[in-house]
Order: C-alpha cells, then sequence, then structure tokens
C-alpha cells in the first residue's frame, strides 16, 4: 500500500490544519526558488536581447577600450570607454565618502552607543536606506550643483564629485549596517581580554576588533561598490553625463547605468544601438556579479575561521 | 501642459470606442513623434469641433514607430520630426508603399547662454567650431567674450543625449549632416527642458533646446545664416519667414496622396484654423497668420 502524502496513521491527519501546512510549505518553498528563477530568467532575457549583435558585429575590443560612444553617428562607433572609466572614477569617489562614514557610525554605534540612542540611531540610519533614489537625483541637481559650483569655484556643478558624494551618501546606510554587524561577530572574550591586560577604549577598537572584523568590513565595502555600480538614476541626473573619461573630481562624466537609462527608450527595437545597450547592461551584470561574489566568499571565510 | 494632451487622448479614445459602436464616423488613425505628440492631440481635439462625421486617434512612440506603421499599412497618418531616412525609403519601396511628406509646422531650436553672458550672435560657421568635433572655438575669449573669471573662460557645451530628435536635428543643420560628429567634451542632458535650467545656473554654458523651454534665467543668442548676414532671434515670426536658420519643419506622412477623410484633415490642418491650433502649443506656423 502506498502511504498518501502525509498519512502516517496514528500521526497525522489530512485534516484542514495539515492542508493549510502543506500549502503553507509550498508557498514558501515557491518564494525561496523564485529569487533564482527570476535571476536566469534576467540573465537569459538581457543575453538573447543582445547577442545577435554581439555575435555576429560587435568588436569586443572596441566596446571595452574604444574612446567615442557615438551610437547614432554615421557611421556609429561603440567606445564605451569612458563610460567604465565615469562608472569607476564615481564609484572610487562614493566609496571615499562612504567608507568613512559608515566605519564611523558603525564603530560608534557597535562599540559607544548604549541603550535607546543606539537604537534610535540604528533605525534612522535604516530609514536613511530607503530615500528614493530619485530624490537622492533631485537633490544632486538642485542642491548639490549649485553648492559645488560656489565652494570649489568650479564652472559645472554637474559631475564626479557630486554623483560621487550622492552615491556615497545612498551606500552608506547599508554600508554601516553589515559593517556593524561584522563588528558585533566579534566575540566579547577578546575586548574584554584586550582590557584586562590594559588597552584603552581606542586601543582595543583599532587593535583589536577592528583588525578581527576586517574580512566582514571588506564585505560591507564590496556591497556597497556594488550598489554604486548600479544605481542610476540619480547618477544620470548628477553626474553631466559627457561621454570622456573623466581626469578630475570637478569634470562631468558619464556612467553605464545612465547610458542605457537615456538611451534604451529611444533606440529602435532590435536595432545595433538597442543591442549594445543590452551588451553593456551584460558587462554591468558581469562586473556587480562578480563584486558580489567576492564579497560572499570574504564572509563566509571569516565564518569559517571564526 | 502634460495633463491636457493626456485627456486629449483619453477623449479620443473614448470617441473612437464610439465610433466603433455606431458606425458612423470615419477613423483617422494618426501615429508618430513624441515632440508633435501635444500638437497632433491638440490639432485632433480642436478637430472634433469642426465635423462631425471624422475621428481621429493619435498616439506617439517616436518618429521612427509612426513610419514603420505606416509603411505596414497599419495607420493612415504618421507625424514624425524628420524626412524619411534612406533604408525607410528603400523599405517602403519594397512593399510598393509610396510615402509622401506634408509640412504641416515648424520647430525652432534656440542658443542659449546664461542671463549675465554678453554673447551678441553667433555664426553657423562659429556654432559648427564651437559643437563639432575638432572645432578650433573652445574658449570664450576666442568669441570676444571676458566673462570676469580665468575658471569661466573654457566653454562649457551642454547637448542632449544621442537619440533625441533635437540632437539629431542640430546635428543634420549645424555640425554638416549626418556625418558630423559632436565634441566628446559636450554634457548631454536628459531633457530640453534641463539643457535651459542648467545653461541658467552655469555662466559658462552654452546650449541649444527647443525655442519654447526659454525662461528669464537664460539669454537666447540671436544667429547668423552667413558671416555678413543680419543676425537672427528666433520667433515665430523670423522661423515662419524662413529667416532663423536652425528650424525644423515638422511632418506628416501619408501612403500615397491623400484621399477622402484624411485629405479633409490635412487641409484642415494647413488652413489658417489648423496653424492656429499649432501657434497656440508654442511652434512657429507655415505662414504668417
Amino acid at each position: 500500500m502506498v502511504p498518501a502524502p502525509g498519512s502516517h496513521q496514528g500521526l497525522d491527519r489530512l485534516d484542514g490544519a495539515w492542508w493549510r501546512d502543506w500549502a503553507a510549505r509550498v508557498l514558501v518553498s515557491l518564494g525561496g526558488i523564485s529569487a533564482i528563477l527570476f535571476i536566469v530568467a534576467i540573465i537569459v532575457f538581457i543575453a538573447s536581447q543582445g547577442l545577435e549583435f554581439a555575435w555576429n558585429r560587435l568588436s569586443w575590443a572596441e566596446l571595452l577600450t574604444g574612446a567615442r560612444w557615438e551610437p547614432t553617428a554615421n557611421p556609429p562607433r561603440y567606445g564605451a570607454w569612458p563610460l567604465l572609466a565615469g562608472t569607476a572614477w564615481i564609484t572610487a569617489v562614493a566609496m571615499l565618502v562612504a567608507v568613512p562614514l559608515s566605519f564611523a557610525a558603525a564603530i560608534y554605534i557597535g562599540e559607544f552607543a548604549t541603550g535607546s540612542r543606539r537604537e534610535w540611531l540604528k533605525v534612522t540610519i535604516e530609514t536613511l536606506a530607503a530615500i528614493p533614489s530619485v530624490v537622492w537625483g533631485v537633490i544632486g541637481l538642485q542642491v548639490l550643483n549649485p553648492l559645488i559650483q560656489q565652494w570649489f569655484d568650479t564652472p559645472v556643478g554637474l559631475n564626479v564629485l557630486n554623483a560621487g558624494v550622492i552615491l556615497g551618501l545612498m551606500a552608506a546606510p547599508i554600508m554601516t549596517t553589515l559593517a556593524e554587524d561584522a563588528l558585533k561577530a566579534v566575540p566579547d572574550t577578546y575586548r574584554e581580554a584586550a582590557e584586562a591586560l590594559g588597552a584603552t577604549r581606542w586601543q582595543v577598537i583599532w587593535r583589536v576588533v577592528l583588525p578581527h572584523a576586517r574580512p566582514g568590513l571588506s564585505a560591507s565595502v564590496l556591497l556597497g561598490i556594488g550598489r554604486a555600480f548600479g544605481e542610476t538614476i540619480a547618477v544620470l541626473m548628477a553626474s553631466g553625463h559627457r561621454l570622456l573619461p573623466p581626469t578630475s573630481v570637478f569634470d562631468s562624466a558619464a556612467t553605464i547605468t545612465a547610458t542605457i537609462a537615456a538611451e534604451l527608450g529611444e533606440a529602435a527595437v532590435d536595432s545595433d544601438h538597442y543591442q549594445v545597450l543590452f551588451v553593456l547592461g551584460l558587462v554591468l551584470f558581469a562586473i556587480t556579479f562578480s563584486i558580489n561574489l567576492l564579497a560572499d566568499g570574504l564572509v563566509r571565510g571569516r565564518r569559517r575561521r571564526a | 501642459m502634460r495633463l491636457a494632451p493626456t485627456a486629449a487622448l483619453a477623449g479620443l479614445l473614448l470617441a473612437t470606442a464610439c465610433w466603433r459602436s455606431h458606425g458612423r464616423y470615419t477613423e483617422i488613425r494618426n501615429l508618430g513623434s513624441d515632440t508633435m505628440l501635444e500638437v497632433a492631440g491638440a490639432w485632433a481635439e480642436a478637430y472634433d469641433q469642426v465635423t462631425d462625421h471624422i475621428v481621429v486617434s493619435v498616439s506617439g512612440g517616436g518618429s521612427g514607430t509612426g513610419i514603420a506603421a505606416l509603411i505596414a499599412g497599419k495607420i493612415d497618418l504618421a507625424n514624425s520630426s524628420r524626412l524619411l531616412k534612406p533604408e525607410e525609403v528603400a523599405r517602403a519601396r519594397k512593399r510598393d508603399q509610396d510615402p509622401i511628406a506634408h509640412k504641416v509646422g515648424f520647430d525652432g531650436i534656440a542658443i542659449y547662454v546664461h542671463r549675465d553672458n554678453p554673447l551678441r550672435c553667433l555664426t553657423m560657421a562659429q556654432l559648427k567650431a564651437l559643437f563639432g568635433d575638432g572645432g578650433e572655438l573652445t574658449r570664450w575669449s576666442q568669441l570676444g567674450v571676458d566673462l570676469g573669471d580665468p575658471k569661466l573662460d573654457p566653454i562649457v557645451l551642454v547637448s542632449r543625449q544621442n537619440n533625441s530628435g533635437t540632437y539629431e536635428y542640430f546635428r543634420e543643420a549645424v555640425l554638416g549632416g549626418a556625418k558630423g560628429r559632436f565634441k566628446l567634451e559636450c554634457m548631454n542632458l536628459n531633457g530640453s527642458k534641463d539643457v535651459v535650467d542648467f545653461c541658467g545656473k552655469a555662466r559658462s554654458a552654452l546650449g541649444y533646446s527647443g525655442l519654447a523651454y526659454a525662461n528669464d534665467t537664460v539669454r537666447i543668442v540671436p544667429v547668423m545664416r552667413t558671416d555678413e548676414g543680419p543676425a537672427i532671434a528666433p520667433s515665430t515670426a523670423t522661423i515662419t519667414a524662413g529667416t532663423y536658420p536652425i528650424a525644423r519643419p515638422l511632418y506628416m506622412y501619408t501612403n500615397g496622396p491623400p484621399r477622402g477623410a484624411t485629405q479633409e484633415y490635412l487641409d484642415w490642418i494647413l488652413s489658417d484654423d489648423g496653424q492656429r491650433v499649432l501657434m497656440h502649443q508654442g511652434y512657429p506656423p507655415l505662414r504668417p497668420l
């Protein structure tokens, strides 16, 4: 006799509660698998849109090193080097802003703040992460733009510095949360041992806690970089979108994401221009995917040692 | 501004639905350029008051979309802010179709600087040397303009993203045809309004954008067709008269010579009444009214 699902006589009964339980289990596992399904579907979609062009007519060497991005000129040029360089510059500035800010916040919340102040700070920082990126873009366009012109006496306020500061502020909250987790993972016995040896508060943090939390802190930076790399609309509004590799933070620059956002809407479906934008999307995906993988590896490495 | 055409379109859709149920109306399907969407909607709405047997349904999607639909025989009238491209002509020929352009109005492109910039005027040749790849004009001092601070001397060029119609028209008209290329130094902003706003904030900026977007933070620079010619400021009058050099015609395409309802509608658009509707939307009419 083949037992019906869950029909271990005497233990389970096929009543309403059993079916509700079963339905919940199916829903939860579907939810779990759906993330993987979506990611695979997205990769397949992006790849399929750009494949024909990437296979037949695209020069990868030109795409990755070419200096001119002129997809609508005659003849068109598909050199995305200025976009890659712009993305790298803006992300670098964003990290210069976000790393000190988020690490300082994490150290304060994790090591110094206590009680309600600590809870209050954590909630505020998490709220900061919920500000929509288009709002950050408007701040860059309307607030930071004239401020940068004034403070640094530059003719243009929409530049690498503007976009980098905006992105840094956007990435800081999530980095703070991750960095604080990394600090919390350092066992208290370490701190107690150091203090017993006569170390001051700062010596404990600087010599014991931070070195031990390094893999987790690196992972938080990498995830922040991934966030900055992939951000679109705020950068489109704040960067000035100039198709030259920047040579200083006061130069305007264009990023991969902003280019896709600005051009995809008007590109004729299945044209070379349309397809090359999907290839750019694939490049972006490859970069952020490897960054996230690296971050994941770092966190796992720490867990194994701990 | 945005609400009116949306409401117009909604009304038209409703009207279309009525036509379907009654079968007493002739429907003109009108599709194409996003630049022309507002004015096409205004025409359709105004024409509804004029006639009781023709209904015009309007949608956007871009000039290319409209032309493709016309060649495929799906619509009666395609809006386009440019002439057909050679590949579009070839595809029409292959299908034995014969798209005919009808000029229905103009769109003026103005040259904008910060309101404190004293620049008097620019020639077409200077504009090409300013915006065109390899052009030698990069500093305000080369144009005899002193902005009072050496930091402001390099000209900040403000352009549009590379698939906007304004960008393509400027390349055609100023940079010497389809083979023209912009300087890589150009900033490529994502909207007509953004260009004007930026020029109003940056004292060393020089940009181009639709005439309808002017405000009091910027100044419009008159343009000379030749080195001797008079400096002409863009206005509905100078653009209609053809003396301002950077204005593009707006077209409606029919498949073969227009017939029946389409012909009636097109005749009305070209009449003084139709041209007045265009002018109310901020676009220069075909002839002085």
